[in-house]
Protein backbone atom coordinates (compact mmCIF):
# COMPACT_ATOMS: atom_id res chain seq x y z
CA UNK A 1 0.00 0.00 0.00
CA UNK A 2 2.56 2.28 0.55
CA UNK A 3 4.70 0.92 -2.34
CA UNK A 4 5.12 4.31 -4.12
CA UNK A 5 6.99 5.55 -0.71
CA UNK A 6 9.00 2.46 0.01
CA UNK A 7 11.29 2.80 -2.79
CA UNK A 8 14.07 3.12 -0.57
CA UNK A 9 16.72 3.24 -3.23
CA UNK A 10 14.95 7.04 -3.99
CA UNK A 11 17.93 9.20 -2.35
CA UNK A 12 15.54 11.61 -0.84
CA UNK A 13 13.56 8.43 1.24
CA UNK A 14 16.79 7.29 2.25
CA UNK A 15 17.48 10.04 4.18
CA UNK A 16 14.10 10.56 5.22
CA UNK A 17 14.89 7.02 7.29
CA UNK A 18 18.03 7.84 8.34
CA UNK A 19 16.77 11.50 9.85
CA UNK A 20 13.79 9.71 11.56
CA UNK A 21 15.13 6.22 12.62
CA UNK A 22 18.49 8.72 13.41
CA UNK A 23 16.35 10.65 15.95
CA UNK A 24 14.76 7.90 17.98
CA UNK A 25 18.28 6.18 17.96
CA UNK A 26 20.41 8.72 19.34
CA UNK A 27 17.72 9.31 21.82
CA UNK A 28 17.24 5.85 22.86
CA UNK A 29 20.94 4.55 22.24
CA UNK A 30 22.75 6.88 25.27
CA UNK A 31 20.03 6.58 27.58
CA UNK A 32 19.27 2.87 27.74
CA UNK A 33 21.22 0.67 25.45
CA UNK A 34 24.49 1.93 26.79
CA UNK A 35 22.77 1.43 30.71
CA UNK A 36 22.41 -2.16 29.74
CA UNK A 37 26.22 -2.31 28.42
CA UNK A 38 27.31 -0.29 31.51
CA UNK A 39 25.25 -2.88 34.28
CA UNK A 40 26.77 -5.82 32.12
CA UNK A 41 30.01 -4.11 32.91
CA UNK A 42 29.50 -3.54 36.68
CA UNK A 43 28.19 -6.61 36.91
CA UNK A 44 31.87 -7.87 36.83
CA UNK A 45 33.55 -5.26 38.58
CA UNK A 46 35.64 -5.73 41.77
CA UNK A 47 33.00 -3.42 44.72
CA UNK A 48 35.20 -0.77 46.18
CA UNK A 49 33.97 1.44 49.28
CA UNK A 50 34.34 4.44 46.90
CA UNK A 51 31.95 6.71 44.66
CA UNK A 52 31.52 5.49 42.40
CA UNK A 53 31.18 2.17 44.15
CA UNK A 54 33.18 -0.05 42.34
CA UNK A 55 36.51 -0.28 40.48
CA UNK A 56 37.12 0.51 36.71
CA UNK A 57 37.22 -2.96 35.01
CA UNK A 58 39.90 -2.45 32.31
CA UNK A 59 43.10 -1.65 34.34
CA UNK A 60 45.81 -0.76 32.25
CA UNK A 61 45.42 0.29 28.63
CA UNK A 62 48.30 1.16 25.97
CA UNK A 63 49.90 0.38 22.82
CA UNK A 64 51.79 -2.66 24.17
CA UNK A 65 48.85 -4.03 25.99
CA UNK A 66 45.50 -3.76 27.71
CA UNK A 67 44.71 -5.40 31.04
CA UNK A 68 41.02 -6.57 32.24
CA UNK A 69 40.31 -7.56 35.83
CA UNK A 70 37.27 -9.34 35.50
CA UNK A 71 35.52 -10.17 38.56
CA UNK A 72 33.62 -13.22 39.02
CA UNK A 73 32.67 -13.51 42.56
CA UNK A 74 29.22 -11.79 41.83
CA UNK A 75 28.58 -14.60 39.18
CA UNK A 76 29.18 -17.26 41.78
CA UNK A 77 27.19 -15.78 44.16
CA UNK A 78 24.13 -15.87 42.41
CA UNK A 79 24.23 -19.57 42.40
CA UNK A 80 25.82 -20.14 45.92
CA UNK A 81 24.48 -17.48 48.13
CA UNK A 82 20.99 -18.57 49.93
CA UNK A 83 18.93 -15.44 49.76
CA UNK A 84 19.04 -15.15 46.09
CA UNK A 85 18.42 -18.50 44.81
CA UNK A 86 15.81 -18.35 47.75
CA UNK A 87 14.64 -15.02 46.36
CA UNK A 88 14.66 -15.96 43.04
CA UNK A 89 12.65 -19.33 43.70
CA UNK A 90 9.87 -17.11 46.09
CA UNK A 91 9.21 -14.79 43.71
CA UNK A 92 8.50 -17.50 40.83
CA UNK A 93 6.61 -18.89 43.23
CA UNK A 94 4.56 -15.36 44.30
CA UNK A 95 4.06 -14.34 40.48
CA UNK A 96 3.38 -17.69 39.15
CA UNK A 97 0.63 -17.89 41.77
CA UNK A 98 -0.71 -14.56 41.70
CA UNK A 99 -0.73 -14.88 37.65
CA UNK A 100 -3.18 -18.08 37.80
CA UNK A 101 -5.16 -16.63 40.26
CA UNK A 102 -5.52 -13.70 38.53
CA UNK A 103 -6.55 -15.67 35.69
CA UNK A 104 -9.30 -17.69 37.49
CA UNK A 105 -10.88 -14.16 38.55
CA UNK A 106 -10.46 -12.50 35.20
CA UNK A 107 -12.08 -15.18 32.95
CA UNK A 108 -15.37 -15.45 34.06
CA UNK A 109 -15.24 -10.94 34.63
CA UNK A 110 -14.31 -11.02 30.94
CA UNK A 111 -16.88 -13.07 30.16
CA UNK A 112 -19.64 -11.83 31.84
CA UNK A 113 -18.31 -8.71 30.58
CA UNK A 114 -18.84 -9.79 26.91
CA UNK A 115 -22.30 -11.23 27.52
CA UNK A 116 -23.60 -8.16 28.67
CA UNK A 117 -25.66 -5.37 26.65
CA UNK A 118 -23.72 -3.72 24.54
CA UNK A 119 -24.73 -0.39 25.47
CA UNK A 120 -23.33 -0.94 29.13
CA UNK A 121 -20.05 -2.30 28.20
CA UNK A 122 -18.62 0.62 27.68
CA UNK A 123 -19.14 2.25 30.87
CA UNK A 124 -18.45 -1.23 32.64
CA UNK A 125 -14.64 -0.95 31.09
CA UNK A 126 -14.68 2.66 32.70
CA UNK A 127 -14.82 1.00 35.96
CA UNK A 128 -12.07 -1.16 35.40
CA UNK A 129 -9.96 1.52 34.14
CA UNK A 130 -10.70 3.87 36.76
CA UNK A 131 -8.53 1.65 39.58
CA UNK A 132 -6.24 1.21 36.84
CA UNK A 133 -5.44 4.70 36.50
CA UNK A 134 -5.62 5.72 40.12
CA UNK A 135 -1.94 5.99 41.88
CA UNK A 136 -0.25 2.23 42.00
CA UNK A 137 1.03 3.19 45.52
CA UNK A 138 -2.42 4.24 46.66
CA UNK A 139 -3.99 0.89 45.92
CA UNK A 140 -1.41 -1.16 47.65
CA UNK A 141 -2.08 1.37 50.59
CA UNK A 142 -5.81 1.33 50.65
CA UNK A 143 -5.09 -2.87 51.45
CA UNK A 144 -2.96 -1.91 54.30
CA UNK A 145 -6.04 -0.14 55.98
CA UNK A 146 -7.99 -2.95 54.95
CA UNK A 147 -5.78 -5.81 56.04
CA UNK A 148 -4.22 -4.24 59.10
CA UNK A 149 -4.95 -6.09 62.71
CA UNK A 150 -7.07 -2.92 63.59
CA UNK A 151 -8.10 -2.41 59.77
CA UNK A 152 -12.12 -3.19 58.01
CA UNK A 153 -11.69 -6.69 57.69
CA UNK A 154 -10.61 -7.96 61.31
CA UNK A 155 -12.91 -6.01 63.29
CA UNK A 156 -15.90 -6.44 61.01
CA UNK A 157 -15.07 -10.48 61.52
CA UNK A 158 -14.41 -9.69 65.31
CA UNK A 159 -17.98 -7.89 65.87
CA UNK A 160 -19.52 -10.29 63.49
CA UNK A 161 -18.12 -12.48 66.61
CA UNK A 162 -16.41 -15.11 63.74
CA UNK A 163 -13.11 -14.07 65.32
CA UNK A 164 -12.30 -13.64 68.63
CA UNK A 165 -8.52 -11.88 68.34
CA UNK A 166 -7.20 -10.37 64.79
CA UNK A 167 -6.05 -12.78 62.29
CA UNK A 168 -2.93 -11.83 60.84
CA UNK A 169 -3.57 -10.48 57.30
CA UNK A 170 -1.08 -7.77 56.80
CA UNK A 171 2.91 -8.76 56.16
CA UNK A 172 1.68 -12.28 54.91
CA UNK A 173 2.48 -14.40 51.55
CA UNK A 174 -1.41 -13.66 51.61
CA UNK A 175 -1.38 -10.33 51.21
CA UNK A 176 1.39 -10.10 48.76
CA UNK A 177 -0.09 -12.37 46.57
CA UNK A 178 -3.64 -10.53 47.31
CA UNK A 179 -1.89 -7.02 46.21
CA UNK A 180 -0.49 -8.45 43.24
CA UNK A 181 -3.55 -9.94 41.97
CA UNK A 182 -5.39 -6.44 43.16
CA UNK A 183 -2.73 -3.87 41.01
CA UNK A 184 -2.55 -6.15 37.78
CA UNK A 185 -6.22 -7.41 37.56
CA UNK A 186 -6.36 -4.85 34.83
CA UNK A 187 -3.93 -6.36 32.40
CA UNK A 188 -5.18 -10.04 32.38
CA UNK A 189 -8.76 -8.36 32.04
CA UNK A 190 -8.50 -5.72 29.55
CA UNK A 191 -6.79 -8.51 26.55
CA UNK A 192 -9.02 -11.33 27.39
CA UNK A 193 -11.88 -9.06 26.86
CA UNK A 194 -10.96 -7.76 23.35
CA UNK A 195 -10.01 -11.66 22.31
CA UNK A 196 -13.45 -13.03 23.68
CA UNK A 197 -14.78 -9.79 21.76
CA UNK A 198 -13.89 -11.11 18.77
CA UNK A 199 -14.50 -14.40 19.41
CA UNK A 200 -17.09 -16.10 16.80
CA UNK A 201 -20.10 -17.10 19.40
CA UNK A 202 -21.75 -18.86 17.06
CA UNK A 203 -19.70 -21.77 17.43
CA UNK A 204 -20.71 -22.30 21.06
CA UNK A 205 -24.02 -22.09 19.49
CA UNK A 206 -23.07 -25.15 17.09
CA UNK A 207 -21.39 -27.62 19.65
CA UNK A 208 -24.69 -27.49 21.76
CA UNK A 209 -26.77 -28.16 18.86
CA UNK A 210 -24.15 -30.79 18.86
CA UNK A 211 -24.68 -32.18 22.10
CA UNK A 212 -22.00 -30.24 23.95
CA UNK A 213 -22.93 -29.34 27.59
CA UNK A 214 -21.73 -26.04 28.69
CA UNK A 215 -18.48 -26.66 30.54
CA UNK A 216 -17.62 -29.32 27.74
CA UNK A 217 -17.95 -26.20 24.78
CA UNK A 218 -15.73 -24.20 27.53
CA UNK A 219 -13.00 -26.38 27.16
CA UNK A 220 -13.43 -27.35 24.10
CA UNK A 221 -14.38 -24.77 21.77
CA UNK A 222 -13.85 -21.63 24.00
CA UNK A 223 -10.43 -21.91 25.95
CA UNK A 224 -9.12 -22.76 22.32
CA UNK A 225 -9.92 -19.90 21.20
CA UNK A 226 -9.09 -17.77 23.53
CA UNK A 227 -5.57 -18.58 24.36
CA UNK A 228 -3.50 -15.94 22.59
CA UNK A 229 -5.48 -13.53 25.09
CA UNK A 230 -5.03 -15.71 27.36
CA UNK A 231 -0.56 -15.49 27.29
CA UNK A 232 -1.06 -11.72 26.54
CA UNK A 233 -2.80 -11.15 29.91
CA UNK A 234 -0.45 -13.70 31.79
CA UNK A 235 2.79 -12.40 30.43
CA UNK A 236 1.55 -9.18 31.42
CA UNK A 237 0.76 -9.74 34.71
CA UNK A 238 3.98 -12.16 35.24
CA UNK A 239 6.50 -10.30 33.87
CA UNK A 240 6.09 -7.12 36.60
CA UNK A 241 5.14 -9.44 39.54
CA UNK A 242 8.44 -11.02 39.48
CA UNK A 243 10.45 -7.48 39.81
CA UNK A 244 7.92 -6.43 41.89
CA UNK A 245 9.32 -4.24 44.68
CA UNK A 246 6.46 -2.24 46.24
CA UNK A 247 3.99 -4.61 46.90
CA UNK A 248 6.48 -6.54 48.90
CA UNK A 249 7.82 -3.81 51.04
CA UNK A 250 4.50 -2.70 51.80
CA UNK A 251 2.38 -5.79 52.14
CA UNK A 252 4.85 -8.84 52.57
CA UNK A 253 7.09 -6.64 55.43
CA UNK A 254 10.61 -7.83 56.25
CA UNK A 255 10.12 -11.41 55.32
CA UNK A 256 8.46 -11.06 51.96
CA UNK A 257 12.01 -10.98 50.07
CA UNK A 258 11.29 -11.31 46.37
CA UNK A 259 13.91 -10.93 43.67
CA UNK A 260 13.27 -7.37 42.45
CA UNK A 261 13.38 -6.40 46.12
CA UNK A 262 16.60 -7.55 46.86
CA UNK A 263 17.92 -5.62 43.92
CA UNK A 264 16.54 -2.63 45.24
CA UNK A 265 17.46 -3.61 48.59
CA UNK A 266 21.51 -4.16 47.52
CA UNK A 267 21.24 -1.24 45.54
CA UNK A 268 19.98 1.25 48.38
CA UNK A 269 21.00 -0.32 51.74
CA UNK A 270 24.17 -2.23 51.10
CA UNK A 271 25.35 0.41 48.46
CA UNK A 272 26.62 -2.94 46.56
CA UNK A 273 26.37 -1.68 42.75
CA UNK A 274 28.16 -4.57 41.22
CA UNK A 275 25.84 -7.71 43.06
CA UNK A 276 22.77 -5.21 42.41
CA UNK A 277 24.08 -4.88 38.63
CA UNK A 278 24.83 -8.97 38.17
CA UNK A 279 21.07 -9.74 40.19
CA UNK A 280 19.52 -7.03 37.22
CA UNK A 281 21.66 -8.61 34.32
CA UNK A 282 20.46 -12.38 35.78
CA UNK A 283 16.53 -11.17 35.32
CA UNK A 284 17.03 -9.81 32.36
CA UNK A 285 18.56 -12.74 31.11
CA UNK A 286 16.15 -14.86 32.27
CA UNK A 287 12.95 -12.61 30.92
CA UNK A 288 14.59 -11.86 27.56
CA UNK A 289 13.11 -15.45 26.32
CA UNK A 290 9.77 -14.75 26.99
CA UNK A 291 10.19 -10.88 25.71
CA UNK A 292 11.55 -12.43 22.50
CA UNK A 293 8.58 -15.15 21.92
CA UNK A 294 6.05 -12.92 22.74
CA UNK A 295 7.30 -10.44 20.25
CA UNK A 296 8.05 -13.22 17.76
CA UNK A 297 4.50 -13.90 18.06
CA UNK A 298 2.98 -10.73 17.43
CA UNK A 299 2.06 -9.80 20.80
CA UNK A 300 3.25 -6.30 21.40
CA UNK B 1 -25.75 -13.91 21.36
CA UNK B 2 -25.36 -17.63 23.31
CA UNK B 3 -25.29 -17.38 26.81
CA UNK B 4 -22.74 -19.90 28.04
CA UNK B 5 -22.69 -19.41 31.43
CA UNK B 6 -25.97 -17.34 33.47
CA UNK B 7 -24.20 -16.84 36.12
CA UNK B 8 -21.83 -15.36 35.09
CA UNK B 9 -23.12 -11.92 36.20
CA UNK B 10 -22.61 -12.51 39.66
CA UNK B 11 -18.70 -13.61 39.05
CA UNK B 12 -18.51 -9.86 37.55
CA UNK B 13 -20.18 -7.90 39.88
CA UNK B 14 -18.16 -10.10 42.58
CA UNK B 15 -14.54 -8.94 40.80
CA UNK B 16 -16.23 -5.01 40.11
CA UNK B 17 -16.84 -5.48 44.29
CA UNK B 18 -13.11 -6.40 44.90
CA UNK B 19 -11.78 -3.98 42.51
CA UNK B 20 -13.61 -0.86 43.46
CA UNK B 21 -14.53 -2.06 47.19
CA UNK B 22 -10.89 -0.34 48.41
CA UNK B 23 -11.24 2.78 46.59
CA UNK B 24 -14.56 3.20 48.07
CA UNK B 25 -13.05 2.42 51.75
CA UNK B 26 -10.24 5.40 50.69
CA UNK B 27 -12.91 7.60 50.02
CA UNK B 28 -15.33 6.59 53.03
CA UNK B 29 -12.26 7.11 55.19
CA UNK B 30 -10.50 10.34 54.02
CA UNK B 31 -13.76 12.18 55.97
CA UNK B 32 -13.26 10.32 58.90
CA UNK B 33 -12.44 12.51 62.13
CA UNK B 34 -10.46 10.09 63.85
CA UNK B 35 -6.70 9.53 63.35
CA UNK B 36 -7.29 5.46 63.45
CA UNK B 37 -7.93 4.97 60.09
CA UNK B 38 -10.10 1.88 60.82
CA UNK B 39 -12.41 3.59 63.75
CA UNK B 40 -14.78 5.74 62.61
CA UNK B 41 -15.50 8.61 65.22
CA UNK B 42 -17.36 11.10 62.36
CA UNK B 43 -17.46 13.00 59.42
CA UNK B 44 -14.97 16.06 59.02
CA UNK B 45 -12.68 17.97 56.59
CA UNK B 46 -9.93 18.25 58.62
CA UNK B 47 -7.64 15.79 56.67
CA UNK B 48 -8.21 17.90 53.22
CA UNK B 49 -7.15 21.11 55.76
CA UNK B 50 -4.21 18.96 56.26
CA UNK B 51 -3.00 17.85 53.33
CA UNK B 52 -3.31 21.41 51.58
CA UNK B 53 -1.02 23.11 54.65
CA UNK B 54 1.51 20.13 54.04
CA UNK B 55 4.32 21.14 52.34
CA UNK B 56 6.21 18.38 50.80
CA UNK B 57 3.05 16.60 49.61
CA UNK B 58 2.57 19.69 47.68
CA UNK B 59 5.92 20.40 46.65
CA UNK B 60 5.97 16.98 45.24
CA UNK B 61 2.78 17.52 43.29
CA UNK B 62 3.75 20.46 41.27
CA UNK B 63 7.36 18.12 40.90
CA UNK B 64 5.34 15.33 39.26
CA UNK B 65 3.12 17.38 37.34
CA UNK B 66 5.70 19.24 35.66
CA UNK B 67 8.14 15.73 35.27
CA UNK B 68 4.59 13.93 33.79
CA UNK B 69 3.76 16.67 31.30
CA UNK B 70 7.11 16.92 30.05
CA UNK B 71 7.98 13.40 29.50
CA UNK B 72 4.71 12.92 28.01
CA UNK B 73 5.02 15.41 25.09
CA UNK B 74 8.15 14.37 24.77
CA UNK B 75 7.57 10.78 24.37
CA UNK B 76 4.28 11.49 22.35
CA UNK B 77 6.69 13.22 20.12
CA UNK B 78 9.80 10.55 19.88
CA UNK B 79 6.75 7.46 19.60
CA UNK B 80 5.55 8.91 16.59
CA UNK B 81 8.59 9.92 14.65
CA UNK B 82 9.64 5.39 15.84
CA UNK B 83 6.20 4.73 14.70
CA UNK B 84 6.08 6.28 11.13
CA UNK B 85 9.64 5.08 10.74
CA UNK B 86 8.40 1.79 11.64
CA UNK B 87 5.31 1.67 9.58
CA UNK B 88 6.83 3.40 6.43
CA UNK B 89 10.09 1.20 5.82
CA UNK B 90 9.17 -2.08 6.38
CA UNK B 91 12.32 -2.83 4.35
CA UNK B 92 14.43 -0.86 6.50
CA UNK B 93 17.79 -2.93 7.77
CA UNK B 94 17.80 -4.02 11.30
CA UNK B 95 14.04 -3.32 11.45
CA UNK B 96 13.85 -6.03 14.18
CA UNK B 97 16.01 -4.30 16.90
CA UNK B 98 14.80 -1.32 15.84
CA UNK B 99 10.78 -2.01 17.11
CA UNK B 100 12.83 -4.68 19.61
CA UNK B 101 14.83 -1.45 21.89
CA UNK B 102 11.78 0.52 21.62
CA UNK B 103 9.36 -1.81 23.03
CA UNK B 104 11.96 -3.12 25.62
CA UNK B 105 11.27 -0.14 28.13
CA UNK B 106 7.54 -1.08 28.40
CA UNK B 107 8.31 -5.19 28.91
CA UNK B 108 11.39 -5.07 31.04
CA UNK B 109 10.52 -4.37 35.00
CA UNK B 110 11.10 -1.72 36.49
CA UNK B 111 13.83 -2.19 38.95
CA UNK B 112 16.11 -3.04 35.81
CA UNK B 113 15.17 -0.21 33.85
CA UNK B 114 15.78 2.16 37.17
CA UNK B 115 19.54 0.39 37.16
CA UNK B 116 19.97 0.86 33.39
CA UNK B 117 18.94 4.41 33.48
CA UNK B 118 21.00 5.65 36.46
CA UNK B 119 24.25 3.41 35.15
CA UNK B 120 23.62 5.22 31.22
CA UNK B 121 23.42 8.65 32.89
CA UNK B 122 26.65 7.90 35.39
CA UNK B 123 28.42 6.80 32.10
CA UNK B 124 27.54 9.93 29.86
CA UNK B 125 27.71 12.34 32.90
CA UNK B 126 31.84 10.38 32.66
CA UNK B 127 32.40 11.01 28.96
CA UNK B 128 30.54 14.61 28.24
CA UNK B 129 29.56 15.94 31.52
CA UNK B 130 26.22 15.62 31.37
CA UNK B 131 23.56 15.60 32.84
CA UNK B 132 25.27 17.53 35.66
CA UNK B 133 23.71 16.09 38.29
CA UNK B 134 20.21 14.10 38.97
CA UNK B 135 16.96 15.35 39.55
CA UNK B 136 13.76 16.47 37.09
CA UNK B 137 15.95 16.80 33.84
CA UNK B 138 17.09 12.48 34.38
CA UNK B 139 13.83 11.71 35.64
CA UNK B 140 11.97 13.26 32.86
CA UNK B 141 14.28 11.35 30.57
CA UNK B 142 13.90 8.44 31.61
CA UNK B 143 10.11 8.68 31.93
CA UNK B 144 9.82 9.90 28.53
CA UNK B 145 12.25 6.72 26.97
CA UNK B 146 9.36 4.59 29.20
CA UNK B 147 6.61 6.55 27.75
CA UNK B 148 7.75 6.31 24.16
CA UNK B 149 7.55 2.75 24.11
CA UNK B 150 4.07 2.91 25.42
CA UNK B 151 3.45 5.64 22.62
CA UNK B 152 4.82 3.78 19.64
CA UNK B 153 2.67 0.57 20.36
CA UNK B 154 -0.60 2.96 20.32
CA UNK B 155 0.81 4.44 17.46
CA UNK B 156 2.08 2.09 14.94
CA UNK B 157 -0.85 0.05 15.72
CA UNK B 158 -3.04 2.81 14.80
CA UNK B 159 -0.75 3.64 11.84
CA UNK B 160 -1.42 0.04 10.49
CA UNK B 161 -5.26 0.23 10.46
CA UNK B 162 -4.85 3.43 8.40
CA UNK B 163 -7.09 3.80 5.34
CA UNK B 164 -4.09 4.12 2.94
CA UNK B 165 -6.24 5.43 0.07
CA UNK B 166 -6.38 8.83 1.22
CA UNK B 167 -2.75 8.53 1.42
CA UNK B 168 -2.80 7.48 -2.27
CA UNK B 169 -5.26 10.12 -3.29
CA UNK B 170 -2.91 12.98 -1.71
CA UNK B 171 -0.45 11.44 -3.68
CA UNK B 172 -2.14 11.32 -6.98
CA UNK B 173 -3.06 14.89 -6.40
CA UNK B 174 0.62 15.79 -6.23
CA UNK B 175 1.05 16.44 -2.21
CA UNK B 176 4.40 16.35 -0.87
CA UNK B 177 4.87 13.46 2.01
CA UNK B 178 5.40 16.43 4.44
CA UNK B 179 2.29 17.66 3.94
CA UNK B 180 0.62 14.81 3.73
CA UNK B 181 1.96 13.99 7.21
CA UNK B 182 0.77 17.31 8.41
CA UNK B 183 -2.35 17.53 7.03
CA UNK B 184 -3.70 13.87 6.82
CA UNK B 185 -1.68 11.49 9.16
CA UNK B 186 -1.41 13.86 12.14
CA UNK B 187 -5.14 15.11 11.86
CA UNK B 188 -6.28 10.95 12.00
CA UNK B 189 -4.12 9.73 14.31
CA UNK B 190 -4.88 12.72 16.77
CA UNK B 191 -7.28 10.74 19.36
CA UNK B 192 -4.33 8.07 19.74
CA UNK B 193 -1.93 10.43 19.92
CA UNK B 194 -3.63 12.20 23.33
CA UNK B 195 -4.38 8.81 24.44
CA UNK B 196 -1.38 8.10 24.60
CA UNK B 197 -0.05 11.54 26.02
CA UNK B 198 -2.21 11.12 28.79
CA UNK B 199 -0.90 7.31 29.43
CA UNK B 200 2.26 8.28 29.50
CA UNK B 201 1.40 11.21 31.80
CA UNK B 202 -0.16 8.68 34.35
CA UNK B 203 2.47 6.20 33.86
CA UNK B 204 5.42 9.11 34.97
CA UNK B 205 2.69 10.77 38.00
CA UNK B 206 2.56 7.02 39.06
CA UNK B 207 5.88 5.96 38.86
CA UNK B 208 8.21 5.17 41.93
CA UNK B 209 10.78 3.24 41.59
CA UNK B 210 12.66 4.05 38.38
CA UNK B 211 12.03 7.91 39.70
CA UNK B 212 13.96 6.83 43.49
CA UNK B 213 16.47 5.13 40.70
CA UNK B 214 17.35 8.08 38.67
CA UNK B 215 16.70 11.17 41.21
CA UNK B 216 19.01 12.92 43.10
CA UNK B 217 18.95 14.00 46.74
CA UNK B 218 16.89 17.57 46.10
CA UNK B 219 14.25 16.20 43.74
CA UNK B 220 10.88 13.98 45.35
CA UNK B 221 8.25 13.32 43.15
CA UNK B 222 4.67 12.42 44.11
CA UNK B 223 4.86 8.54 44.74
CA UNK B 224 8.33 9.11 46.68
CA UNK B 225 6.60 11.45 48.73
CA UNK B 226 3.52 9.21 49.74
CA UNK B 227 5.59 6.34 50.13
CA UNK B 228 8.16 7.74 52.42
CA UNK B 229 5.02 9.19 54.39
CA UNK B 230 3.72 5.50 54.30
CA UNK B 231 6.96 3.92 55.49
CA UNK B 232 6.28 5.59 58.55
CA UNK B 233 2.48 4.42 59.37
CA UNK B 234 -1.06 5.30 57.88
CA UNK B 235 -2.25 8.76 58.28
CA UNK B 236 -5.66 9.86 57.02
CA UNK B 237 -3.79 12.86 54.91
CA UNK B 238 -3.29 10.20 52.32
CA UNK B 239 -6.68 9.09 51.83
CA UNK B 240 -7.41 12.49 51.34
CA UNK B 241 -5.10 12.86 49.29
CA UNK B 242 -6.25 9.28 47.46
CA UNK B 243 -9.83 11.21 47.28
CA UNK B 244 -8.77 14.13 45.31
CA UNK B 245 -6.58 11.72 43.07
CA UNK B 246 -9.52 9.57 42.36
CA UNK B 247 -12.06 12.27 41.82
CA UNK B 248 -10.02 13.90 39.52
CA UNK B 249 -9.07 10.69 37.80
CA UNK B 250 -13.19 9.94 37.32
CA UNK B 251 -14.62 12.98 35.91
CA UNK B 252 -11.53 13.59 33.67
CA UNK B 253 -11.50 9.64 32.70
CA UNK B 254 -15.95 10.28 32.40
CA UNK B 255 -15.08 13.05 30.26
CA UNK B 256 -12.28 12.32 28.25
CA UNK B 257 -13.21 8.90 27.37
CA UNK B 258 -16.76 9.80 25.66
CA UNK B 259 -15.02 11.62 23.13
CA UNK B 260 -12.21 9.06 22.51
CA UNK B 261 -13.31 6.14 22.63
CA UNK B 262 -15.17 6.35 19.80
CA UNK B 263 -12.72 7.75 17.50
CA UNK B 264 -9.18 5.79 18.89
CA UNK B 265 -9.31 2.73 17.07
CA UNK B 266 -6.04 2.10 18.48
CA UNK B 267 -8.10 0.29 21.64
CA UNK B 268 -9.59 1.63 24.56
CA UNK B 269 -8.34 4.74 25.84
CA UNK B 270 -5.76 2.50 28.01
CA UNK B 271 -6.11 -0.51 26.76
CA UNK B 272 -3.00 -2.37 27.03
CA UNK B 273 -0.95 -1.34 24.60
CA UNK B 274 -0.87 -5.08 23.92
CA UNK B 275 -4.00 -4.98 22.04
Amino acid sequence: MWKALLNIKNPSQKWTLFLLAGCVYAWILPVFFLGFLQITKVAFSEPYIQVPPYKNLLTHFSWEFIEFKIYLANLFDLFNEKIYVYAFGRSLKIAGLSTLIALIVAYPMALGLVMMPKRYQSSLLLLILLPFWTSFLLRVYAWIGLLNSDGIINTALMKLGLISTPLALLYTDFAVVLGIVYCYLPFMLLPLYSTLQKFDWSLIEASADLGCKPWSSFRQVLLPNTVSGIFTGCFFVFIPALGEIIIPILLGGSKAVMFGRVIWEEFFFNRDWTMASMLSLALLVILMFPIYRAQKKGDL
Amino acid sequence: MYNLFPRLRGALWLGYFFMLAPLIYVIVYSFNDSRFVSVWSGFSLKWYHHLWNNKVLMTATVISLQVAFLSASIAVLLGTIAAVTYTRFPQMRGRGFFSFISIAPMVLPEVVLGMAFLMAYLVLQDWVGLPRNRGMLTIIIAHATIGMAYAFIMIRNRLKNFDSAVIEAAMDLGATPLSIFFKITIPIIAPTLISAWLLVFILSFDDLVVASFVSGAEVTTLPMAIFSSIKFGLTPEINALATVMIVILSVGLLLISRKLTQKDESGMILQPPSE
